[in-house]
């Protein structure tokens, strides 16, 4: 009879920036899923779950020694059927800073053409036992239906015109540490709602901690019914600015703004682009933020881009891999207790 | 020819002549030789068949007005025999079939390939739709007359809306002249292009581009204007919007010459089927809202909506195994087309009488068929439904080669224990007693 000493096959402890993690886990944790698919569904304590343990996960991530174990032995597939050098990289880093093995797999639109469904993917992908697949797809709810034919963790990183969820986490939380808090605020969502996983994301978080939640947009960029989502619809910028404590600025795509959508770029930058001058209607000490890459002079003017007194969007960045830290963690909790 | 038929002691339901009472059935020659409450046991002549009906119901076969089968090019799809097995176990006996094909039903000798094909088959009735437009393009006039003259029974670019106005005036015109019927796909392609499901809180949440409910009703209302310039018929077919049944409402009362139909899908379910990204609640034209939903009962309930259809549209698993958008449309009917509908009469929304015209005499009717009736020297194309029977809607239970149902694991109420087609028993369930 062989004997396992299963004490000797256990990751060394991991030192920093854990005791949120200890603590959730001592005191059974509000997230306890498998897949973070959408902000959909999530409870507030599931959020603050994430966020708290997130909230660790900055202060590693700030010092010299960045490298934990509590993923050693695990594989994350980055699985990218739409190109996001930002995203990925934030995944990546998150996952190696865990202790992961981290494999990146662009799918170029091309194999699709081949005739490789998504369920044909996801199923070779199953076969070589990852522990986390995180998924990009340009479809909605292509991520949810990957999950469906996979054993592993699954991570939406985007997925069409749906969700986003770890970009409305890593907002979350680059309001809740520079503003003490998310509920009562009033926050403006400002672009091209229409298209945007971010927004959606964003609307069900804001709405779920409690935030006021208004998206300024012309009509041709909002979707049908968006009040239906607890948001308020605004098409005037200096009213949808009015009193805001966050701004939250989105990427027009270039595709769009030449006349299908909006008639030019410099119209759409008249009415609708951040400046100074409209961002006086906010409240003084209004944060700015973007889920990047900027389009300058599009949606945002560059000197409130690069305003570092206003501007958050180089938070967001440090955010969003602590965040991508927080949900990895998480959603190998259960796999990580039956090892 | 088969032997005689003796059907007794059923629920005589003839919607055309108000029949509603108990009685027989004699078949001679596939044809009713007689019926009534005097057609009983003894009137048997030697060597029939002697069916006793006892607590069922006798109606006519169904006309489906629009089905899609996999041939020619789409085989693995469904074939002439799987759908017409569906059709007979569903109750239907005549069908409609639609010309998107590949290649299409454009030519008489398309036309007349479709009804080689199905008499072979040996099951239901088919009748060839062929296409306005040459290739269904929405730009040259197909031959209408000559595809006529094949046999064809309307003219449609069946999934595909004649877009261009000029294009359908001259088609509703020609038509008129033939006496033919012009069958319209209600949905203006240029607001419905890219568009995945109905436009509304339920797509913008799910991030799904939408097609609007204006999209049916722009399409509807111009046709209505063309129809007044030219004269002759029209069907809209599928409607599924509270202001689609209105203006064809407010049409009728001006008196215009127009008809239409709505689907049971549409009849019984909602957007709210999507939630989860669910493929087999795809389809064309897009489920709507609940209020549309009362809506167009309602037309169906005060005679606005003519007719049901099945829209009858098989897809293999691998068009439907994927993300929503990439997911092709439609659901498949024919099997469900009457379980289904009779939910409205269980639910007291129309009278059972009422409902089986909207199945058999109102669409013969539209289409010309010499169907849909219990009539002497009529067809004898023959249902006998339980009502009191229960069936459950599974991949196993369904005879299409395809399964993308929306009803998957309903219960429906009413089941169609026995079909004849020219008094020739075509189906028959087998009690799982």
């Amino acid at each position: 009879m062989i004997r396992v000493t299963t004490f000797a096959r256990l990751p060394p402890r991991p030192r920093a920036g854990t005791i949120a993690a200890a603590m959730a886990l001592a005191n059974e944790p509000a997230f306890a899923r498998q897949h973070l698919l959408g902000i959909e569904g999530l409870s507030a304590a599931e959020i603050e779950d994430l966020l708290d343990l997130a909230d660790g996960f900055v202060e590693l991530n700030r010092q010299s020694e960045k490298k934990l174990q509590l993923l050693r032995g695990r594989t994350l597939i980055n699985l990218f059927f739409e190109p996001s050098t930002r995203t990925q990289t934030s995944f990546e880093l998150a996952g190696k800073r865990l202790g992961a093995d981290v494999v990146n797999m662009a799918v170029a639109r091309s194999s699709v053409v081949k005739g490789e469904t998504l369920i044909d993917t996801a199923m070779t992908l199953n076969a070589m036992h990852p522990d986390v697949l995180v998924v990009r797809h340009h479809e909605s709810g292509a991520v949810a239906l990957l999950a469906r034919h996979v054993r592993c963790a699954v991570i939406n990183a985007g997925d069409g015109a749906h969700e986003h969820p770890t970009q409305a986490l890593l907002d979350a939380l680059t309001i809740r540490r520079r503003k003490g808090r998310i509920a009562g605020l009033v926050v403006a969502i400002c672009g091209d709602i229409l298209h945007s996983r971010v927004a959606r994301s964003n609307i069900l978080l804001l709405r779920t901690m409690g935030a006021r939640v208004r998206v300024v947009a012309p009509p041709t960029l909002l979707p049908r019914a968006v009040e239906s989502l607890g948001v308020e619809a605004v098409t005037d910028m200096q009213r949808g600015l009015e009193d805001a404590d966050i701004v939250m600025m989105l990427r027009l795509q270039s595709e769009r703004m030449q006349g299908s959508l909006v008639p030019s770029v410099r119209e759409y930058f008249h009415f609708f682009g951040l400046t100074h001058e409209k961002l006086r209607a906010a409240k003084p000490d209004a944060m700015i933020m973007h889920p990047g890459p900027m389009n300058r002079g599009v949606e945002i003017d560059g000197v409130v881009a690069d305003d570092i007194n206003r501007s958050a969007i180089l938070d967001q960045v440090e955010m969003g891999v602590a965040v991508r830290m927080a949900v990895l963690d998480a959603t190998t909790r259960r796999l990580r207790a039956q090892a | 020819m088969s032997r005689p038929v003796l059907i007794v002691d059923a629920r005589l339901l003839d919607p055309a002549s108000g029949l509603d009472r108990r009685g027989g059935v004699l078949v001679v020659d596939g044809r009713i030789a007689e019926l009534g409450p005097q057609v009983t046991a003894a009137l048997a002549p030697p060597g029939s068949e002697l069916v006793d009906a006892r607590g069922l119901c006798l109606i006519p076969g169904l006309v489906d007005l629009r089905a899609s089968f996999g041939e020619p090019g789409a085989e693995h799809k469904e074939r002439f025999e799987s759908g017409c097995l569906a059709a007979v176990a569903g109750g239907v006996t005549s069908l409609a079939l639609l010309p998107d094909t590949d290649p299409p039903i454009d030519d008489p000798a398309m036309v007349e390939f479709v009804a080689r094909r199905a008499r072979r088959a040996k099951l239901a009735k088919v009748h060839p739709q062929a296409a306005v437009t040459r290739g269904l393009e929405g730009r040259e006039l197909a031959e209408l007359g000559l595809l006529k003259a094949a046999g064809a029974v309307a003219f449609t670019d069946g999934f595909k809306a004649v877009a261009d106005a000029r294009v359908m005036r001259r088609a509703l015109a020609y038509a008129s002249m033939l006496d033919a019927l012009v069958v319209q796909h209600p949905e203006e392609p240029s607001l419905a292009e890219g568009g995945v499901m109905n436009e509304g809180p339920i797509a913008s949440r799910l991030g799904l581009a939408g097609i609007p409910a204006a999209a049916e009703v722009i399409t509807i209302e111009r046709d209505l204007r063309l129809l007044e310039l030219t004269g002759g018929r029209l069907h809209v077919a599928h409607v599924t919007t509270a202001a689609g049944v209105a203006a064809i409402r407010a049409a009728k009362a001006r008196g215009l010459a127009v008809t239409c139909d709505t689907t049971p899908h549409h009849l019984l379910l909602t957007e709210a089927e999507v939630e989860g990204y669910r493929t087999f609640a795809k389809v064309s034209p897009p489920l709507r809202e609940e209020t549309d939903r009362e809506a167009v009962i309602a037309g169906l309930v005060d005679g606005t909506i003519d007719a049901i259809a099945s829209d009858h549209c098989p897809q293999d698993q691998d068009s439907k195994r994927l993300p929503f958008a990439q997911a092709a449309f439609g659901v498949i009917g024919l099997q469900t087309l009457l379980s289904a509908s009779l939910e409205l009469v269980f639910a007291g929304r129309i009278g059972l009488l009422e409902l089986v015209r909207r199945l058999t005499a109102a669409p013969a009717a539209i289409l010309g068929l010499e169907a849909g009736r219990l009539a002497r020297g009529a067809p004898a194309d023959l249902v006998l439904v339980d009502l009191e029977r229960s069936w459950t809607v599974t991949e196993k239970s369904l005879f299409s080669l395809a399964k993308n149902t929306p009803f998957e694991g309903r219960t429906f109420r009413g089941k169609v224990v026995r079909t004849l087609v020219d008094g020739r028993t075509v189906y028959e369930a087998h009690d799982p007693l």
